[in-house]
């Protein structure tokens, strides 16, 4: 609401926006470009996902969507021996939404693995907590990000009459419309690819990353920092065999390390070390009756070649939704890994955004309108915020050993895990 | 929605439009400009002259058609027409002033037609839910395609352009030009609109004759409080109805809350409608138009209110129709084909008509 005040403010004003970005040149000759209805920036994950949640739409069945993608088309012929050290925590809510255009069918007949517990714990103290699902059910589950953008990329080949894919192609300029509706100038934002070819669009989706060009090119104010900190990836081999299903985790205070469970048979695990990335939402709890405590499995060796380093830092943008415009995965929030949120997350926006969309579709809307885009944002905000902020906060307090933080994470810690109810309440939020 | 209250605090806005001079044919380019005085809420037209002919030529062309028109129509069906020999048009040209000064603001979505813009989160679900019970398999994607839709009093495509992408065939009408040409505009940008919306100059009564019986649905909304002469309007929208075609009509009731909320509150204290927008004498309460509408051979289906939330800009439906309020009803089925009547029956699952239950089979498919 205060949002979309203050856009009616600024439509009013003479200024639309504080966007030094803004141009309202008229487009020449632009009528034959085609028009599509939505255009997705960024093939990756979040965006293939995205591309296919609307391809497969009942309510999109007239519409047209672009996706541009700025690399090469990745195509798996069959699964490597060697598994890959980029993968994702995908949670049971993720599934749910890759399942429903049926990429989840795909990645089952790849690989996965489904853990069901999971154990983290204080490096400078002996407090712990351990979650456990009661039923059968799994709390989540580890895939390669390559088994998955294989599953989106064979998704988006059977609805290519309503989606179209161009790879290699990198939007080099946006020009957006005149806030004010003006009688000679297209309405619709316009793209200009690299190659020079030119496209109109109603909604223009920004699922390009954390660096995302969507962003910058509306002029929304991101707010971000840089943690002193990379990320650590690799691929470890086990001594022993174990039932190779529970996620470990425990704060060092030069960083987070996790264990997570890759394969029985040749009990290869992922372990992220100094500051890396977790997989797992301290979110995703909950409650036990019994506190056992496990041991982690010891580590025999490491996968040559597996390891791998990235920079991390925590990035969110003020705005996810301007008119024509509306922000997805990365490009809206970056977050550190140690919850094992970032996908998820994304996907988290996918459903909502294609919610909405879809809605608006069914109404006869036009698709880049703020009515619903400002619903979509307000909806992932609130849980994006809350989540980003915990997520930083547990950063934070888990660098240090100075001794009144160790002992206060250790009783919260503690009290956490003995308080049922809360590890419930945790673990259904991270598992949207 | 304060679009009108926030232009005022920001202080005098001058706002000169150059019309489309390339899109029309007449040799004049009207140039209109419009001022906002901060503490008035009054818009000052100046129009050039040869405009205004133009103006006048097509009001006295409406006149002419309107009084031919009444005369050839059908007098077995439509008794009252003789009555209006008057041939009076249903076009108000005070009406046509006012709207003619904000032709321009129409796709401003937080502009001041923004409550309009709102309004279609209501009617369009409104509009096509009853319409799809009538189609047995519709499309995805395109639920309404095959219909063929009339949108009297369409201003600037507001809400013809969302039946237009639900993948009907709409026409819209207008008695301004101004509009018409926005409208014209806005939609030429949109290729699929394009093809599927046709927008005409001209009144309701010009169209009767050559489109007679041709529209699966005709809407006319917020329309009925701004015509002169409401029966003669209703029968028109009745005749341009394909048999169990429908109507759509949303308009303000007649009511005290009305005047101090709808003219006191909306116009005069709030801004939420320009001022002089609407005349209290010329609401209509839902009795009123249920007796004329029956009487005209259609049968009401729904009468159901709307509420405004001017701090949210949203609108809601309500049991209460003392301000806003829609309806929806069906033409009679009734014909001189057996065989069409039963067709025609299949598709007004609630409706009881005591002249058309003549053949038992009928009464099968309505007991269902």
């Amino acid at each position: 609401m205060a949002a979309r005040l203050v856009s009616r403010c600024g439509a009013v004003g003479a200024a639309a926006y504080s966007s030094p970005l803004v141009s309202c040149r008229r487009w020449s000759g632009a009528s034959t470009d085609t028009v599509y209805d939505v255009v997705v920036s960024g093939g990756g994950l979040v965006g293939a996902a995205m591309a296919c949640a609307l391809g497969y739409d009942i309510h999109f069945h007239d519409k047209k969507i672009l996706l541009l993608e700025a690399g090469p088309k990745k195509v798996l012929e069959k699964l490597s021996e060697t598994y890959s050290n980029r993968v994702s925590s995908i949670s049971p809510g993720s599934a749910t939404l890759l399942s429903s255009f049926g990429a989840w069918d795909h990645i089952c007949n790849m690989r996965y693995r489904a853990f069901r517990r999971m154990q983290v714990w204080d490096a400078c103290s002996e407090a712990l907590i351990m979650f456990d699902k009661d039923n059968l059910d799994d709390m989540g589950y580890i895939v390669e990000n390559d088994v998955i953008m294989h599953a989106l990329t064979k998704q988006l080949e059977a609805v290519s009459d309503r989606v179209t894919v161009l790879y290699r192609s990198k939007a080099i300029r946006y020009t957006w419309p005149c806030p004010f509706p003006m009688a000679d100038s297209s309405p619709w934002v316009h793209i200009t690819l690299g190659d020079g070819s030119t496209f109109q669009t109603k909604l223009l989706i920004g699922a390009d990353g954390h660096n995302s060009g969507v962003r910058q090119a509306a002029g929304i104010q991101n707010v971000s920092w840089n943690y002193d900190q990379s990320a650590v990836v690799a691929t470890l081999h086990l001594s022993e065999a174990t039932e190779n299903n529970v996620a470990w985790q425990r704060f060092l205070p030069s960083g987070p390390i996790a264990l997570l469970p890759w394969s029985d048979a040749d009990h290869t695990d992922f372990i992220d070390t100094a500051g890396a990335m977790l997989q797992y939402a301290v979110g995703l709890l909950k409650p036990t009756k019994v506190s056992a405590r496990q041991l982690p499995p010891s580590v025999a060796r490491v996968d040559a070649k597996s390891r791998v380093l990235f920079p991390l830092g925590l990035g969110h943008a003020a705005e996810y939704v301007r008119p024509r415009v509306a922000l997805i995965g990365d490009a809206a929030h970056r977050v550190h890994p140690l919850a094992g949120q970032g996908v998820n997350m994304g996907f988290g926006d996918i459903s909502s955004l294609a919610h909405h969309l879809s809605t608006a579709a069914f109404n006869g809307k036009d698709l880049g309108s703020m009515s619903h885009l400002t619903g979509y944002e307000t909806e992932r905000q609130r849980h994006n915020t809350a989540l980003l902020a915990a997520t930083d906060l547990l950063k934070r307090l888990y660098s240090t050993s100075a001794a009144p933080l160790v002992l206060l994470r250790t009783w919260g810690l503690q009290a956490t895990n003995a308080v049922s109810p809360l590890k419930e309440q945790i673990m259904a939020f991270a598992s949207k | 929605m304060w679009g009108g209250g926030k232009l005022g605090s920001s202080g005098g806005w001058f706002l000169r439009v150059l019309g489309p001079g390339g899109r029309n044919t007449k040799a004049v380019s009207p140039l209109i400009s419009s001022v906002y005085v901060k503490n008035q809420l009054s818009w000052i037209l100046q129009i050039k002259p040869g405009v205004f002919n133009e103006y006048r030529t097509m009001w006295f062309k409406s006149y002419r058609t309107t009084f031919s028109c009444l005369n050839r129509i059908k007098s077995f069906r439509y008794r009252w027409a003789r009555l209006y020999s008057t041939s009076q048009t249903t076009v108000d040209s005070g009406e046509v002033k006012t709207f003619l000064a904000l032709a321009h603001k129409w796709w401003d979505e937080q502009g001041i037609y923004a409550p309009l813009h709102s309004m279609n989160d209501l009617r369009v679900p409104f509009i096509r839910d009853n319409l799809l019970k009538t189609i047995p398999n519709h499309q995805p994607g395109k639920p309404l395609f095959g219909m063929k839709i009339l949108d009297v009093g369409c201003g600037g495509g507001l809400l013809t352009e969302p039946l237009g992408r639900l993948g009907a065939s709409v026409i819209g009408i207008d008695p301004v030009d101004e509009n018409i040409k926005t409208a014209q505009c806005h939609k030429s940008f949109d290729p699929v609109l394009d093809k599927r919306i046709e927008y005409r100059v001209c009144s309701l009564e010009e169209i009767v004759e050559e489109t007679a019986e041709t529209f699966d649905a005709v809407v006319a909304s917020e329309v009925v409080e701004h015509v002169i002469d409401l029966e003669t309007f209703l029968q028109c929208c009745c005749q341009v109805l394909k048999p169990s075609g429908s109507l759509f009509i949303t308009t303000i009731n007649k009511t005290q809350l009305s005047y101090a909320l709808g003219i006191v509150f909306s116009e005069q204290i709030a801004a939420i409608v320009p001022k002089g927008t609407h005349t209290w004498e010329k609401f209509v309460s839902p009795e009123t138009l249920e007796s004329i509408l029956e009487s005209n051979g259609l049968s009401v289906q729904t009468v159901v209110g709307m509420l405004y939330n001017p701090f949210s800009g949203y609108w809601h439906w309500s049991e209460n129709t003392s301000l806003n309020y829609a309806a929806h009803a069906v033409k009679s089925g009734v014909q001189e084909h057996p065989m069409s009547a039963e067709f025609a029956f299949k598709g007004e699952a609630e409706e009881l008509q005591a002249n058309a239950c003549t053949n038992p089979a009928v009464h099968e498919e309505l007991k269902k």
